[in-house]
């Protein structure tokens, strides 16, 4: 089946179109979004992603053509401005960089809206196609729109890569880098474009609803895998590529399948089992540690009581029953045989329980 | 204007003053963007709410639809209690999620009905008037109409019964538990009137939109008042006007309604941003430039103090001294000289500057500062 599904990929032109289109998607917006994770900006894409509405349909007004160069040309300048204002209203006003987020989101995409809307009832507009921004059309990506999205994505990645020690600098000590003397407000500056770069790209795809999490979801994911920045970036780049091809293909391949939605749902089916599943940070292991760390303790406790028992009881080598060490520390029984089978405690009689050489010797200093 | 016209601009009103009441207490919480969560994910609710009940119109709707938003705000919590992700990340993680799963419910399932992507994302306040309440043959008006104004007064009876409590967990959350008020009660309690709200004006308005009405209208009233009492009625006349000449914004443009309504309540925002007194960008670059020419006028006061009385004081007075002293244009100089003879800090004699007894006593203040 997967043979089969590979087979396609490779002979299929329309298929290999949007997977290719959507791994350059995924592996930029998976990147880059790493940063605005670490730095608490997650909703930052968010903004990004709507504000971008209006630029498409000013450039569309402005031009007349749908060349993916103008229309994403467009949406990065409205994203761009978009953030400059977010970062105005939070610098010059006391309204909260919540708030500033919500209302750019919000008001920038109603002003696309109006604009969309007036370009629809214009009769000499060859407007269709526009509106597959809002939800993302895989299926409608041309050989030219993959061309523009692997070019921007590639100069954005190659970016990111020359300026990774200031980028790395800036994401964790900002104020370090100032008194070293990098620039760090232009570096703030290089990384949101290049965000905003990510976001522009993905939105014909993805939709602009739905793109803010392409930017989240694969570095929230890979956060769990790993400590080390580069191994979490390029993680997400990889988680960002295999949502964005397996939703691409699923929703070109089935009927009545939104493609921004799918991709969505498959990053959210990788960060769920990242969350689980990842070794030392992950939920299942964090209970198995927490179950292997109350196992441990108890039995300490219960070699304890025991110890506690005979320096009370000096002479009596007879040994104590489960039910005084019960008293002590509720329900040892198990705990006693487990600490028989690590030969730490031995069993005298039917109902009599005793420290071994090593079992004292482990609880004594 | 028509009847349909009337009841559409009442509509409008009602749904912005209707979200603009929640979404007061959601700017000063730093919540806004649960507002953009719910309203998102919402749209599962609703189609939820829509296999149960198999009619777009039923009330059941708005229960289940309701009911998604509190779990969407539960996911987020218990998603950022683990630690494994930040608040910001987790909030971007859920609404996407449970949003896509509705629009490909929608797509797969119920396509044909009438329960569309675009008007539920979007809106469509202008088809209001058609789906009206009919009851023993008496019109009640547009179905959304009376649903949002039975929305509103829950939202106005609520915050008016709760004022205090949310009043106190807003600003002093510690005192709330303090005092015993439960602010956590008091949180999901607003987190219900967003959901309700939110599944109320998405009909009208949609799921993006309803952000701007929560959202920007508190923001910009909160750039012009300190008071609570008056945020919570400025932000809903700002809400009503911004939804008034949105409809007739859209009429002249012939757009969207919803989005020419978001557009207004930007705009008013950056009204507000520019022009607000005392906080607006126009007030502070003012303020900073009176500032600028006050002080310089205190420095030529402290300066002619500096040289009264000695022999310098001849040369260190006159005005083409002060050039090359403190290093002023020109111009500038003869600025803060007019500027400092007007305040009656100093006067001119013979080409000289010379203080008065006030510029004297401002200049020793400043000094003694």
């Amino acid at each position: 089946m997967s043979g089969l599904l590979a087979l396609e990929l490779l002979s299929d032109y329309t298929l290999r179109t949007v997977a290719l289109g959507s791994a350059a998607i995924g592996v930029t917006s998976g990147a880059l979004g790493t940063f605005a994770v670490l730095r608490r900006q997650s909703l930052l894409g968010d903004a990004i992603s709507h504000a971008a509405l209006p630029g498409v349909a000013l450039a569309f007004l402005l031009t007349g053509s749908k060349a993916p160069l103008t229309l994403v040309i467009g949406a990065a300048l409205a994203g761009f401005i978009g953030t400059l204002v977010v970062i105005g209203v939070v610098r010059t006003t006391r309204i909260k960089y919540d708030s500033a987020l919500g209302i750019v989101l919000s008001v920038f995409f109603g002003v696309g809206l109006v604009l969309l809307t007036y370009i629809q009832q214009r009769p000499d507009a060859s407007q269709a196609g526009l509106d597959r921004f809002l939800f993302g059309q895989a299926a409608a990506l041309l050989q030219r729109d993959l061309v523009t999205m692997a070019v921007l994505g590639g100069i954005a990645l190659l970016l990111m890569l020359l300026a990774w020690k200031e980028l790395k600098l800036l994401a964790f000590d900002p104020d370090f880098g100032t008194s070293l003397g990098f620039p760090m407000r232009a570096l703030d500056v290089l990384l949101t474009s290049l965000l905003v770069v990510a976001i522009v790209i993905g939105l014909q795809t993805v939709g602009v609803v739905l793109m803010a999490a392409m930017v989240i979801a694969p570095a929230a994911a890979a956060r769990q895998w790993t400590d080390r920045l580069g191994l979490v970036t390029a993680l997400a780049g990889c988680f960002g590529a295999l949502a964005g091809v397996t939703g691409a293909v699923l929703s070109a391949e089935a009927v009545r399948l939104p493609t921004g939605p799918t991709i969505v749902l498959c990053v959210t089916g990788i960060v769920i089992l990242s969350l689980v599943v990842a070794p030392r940070r992950g939920l299942a292991w964090r209970e198995l540690r927490g179950r292997r760390d109350r196992r441990r303790l108890r039995l300490a406790t219960v070699l304890q009581d025991l110890h506690a028992l005979e320096v009370q009881h000096p002479g009596a080598n007879r040994g104590h029953s489960e039910a005084v060490v019960s008293v002590m520390s509720g329900g040892a029984l198990p705990s006693l045989r487990e600490l028989e089978r690590r030969g730490l405690v031995r069993r005298l009689g039917d109902d009599a329980w005793a420290l071994t050489e090593s079992g004292r010797a482990r609880v004594e200093p | 204007m028509t009847s349909g016209q009337i009841e559409i601009q009442m509509l409008a009103v009602v749904v912005a003053v209707a979200c603009a009441l929640p979404g007061t207490f959601l700017v000063l919480r730093r919540l806004a963007l649960v507002s953009d969560a719910i309203s998102h994910s919402i749209l599962l609710g609703i189609v939820l709410g829509f296999f149960v009940a198999g009619d777009v119109n039923s009330p059941i709707l708005l229960v289940a639809a309701a009911l998604v938003g509190l779990v969407t705000v539960v996911l987020v919590a218990v998603l950022q209690r683990t630690g494994l992700v930040k608040e910001d990340a987790a909030i971007g993680l859920v609404f996407p999620a449970l949003f896509s799963i509705g629009v490909i419910l929608i797509s797969r399932y119920a396509d044909n009905v009438h329960l569309d992507i675009d008007a539920v994302l979007l809106g469509e306040l202008a088809f209001a008037p058609f789906d009206r309440l009919v009851f023993w043959g008496w019109d009640f008006g547009p179905i959304s109409l009376v649903v949002m104004t039975v929305i509103l007064a829950l939202n106005v009876a609520s915050i008016m019964v709760f004022w205090k409590e949310l009043k106190l967990s807003t600003f002093d959350p510690a005192l709330a538990v303090a005092l015993g008020l439960a602010p956590a009660a008091v949180q999901y309690g607003l987190m219900s009137l967003v959901s309700l709200t939110a599944v109320g004006a998405f009909d009208a308005v949609g799921s993006i939109l309803v952000v701007a009405l929560m959202i920007a209208p508190p923001a910009t009233a909160y750039l012009l008042t300190d008071s609570l009492p008056r945020l919570v009625v400025l932000a809903s006349a700002i809400g009503a006007g911004s939804a008034l000449s949105g409809y007739w914004l859209a009429y002249l443009l012939d757009a969207s309604i919803a989005g020419a309504m978001a557009s207004m309540t930007g705009v008013f925002f950056a009204l507000a941003w520019l022009l607000a007194p005392g906080r607006g960008l126009v007030a502070a670059a003012r303020r900073r430039a009176r500032q600028k020419l006050e002080f310089a006028q205190t420095m030529l006061a402290i300066h002619l103090a500096n040289h009264e009385g000695r022999p310098e004081a001849a040369t260190e007075s006159r005005v083409e001294h002060l050039q090359g002293h403190l290093r002023w244009e020109p111009q500038f100089a003869e600025r803060i000289v007019r500027g400092a003879e007007r305040r009656g800090l100093i006067r001119q004699r013979d080409g000289r500057l010379e203080l008065t007894e006030s510029g004297r006593l401002a200049a020793n203040e400043a000094v003694a500062r």
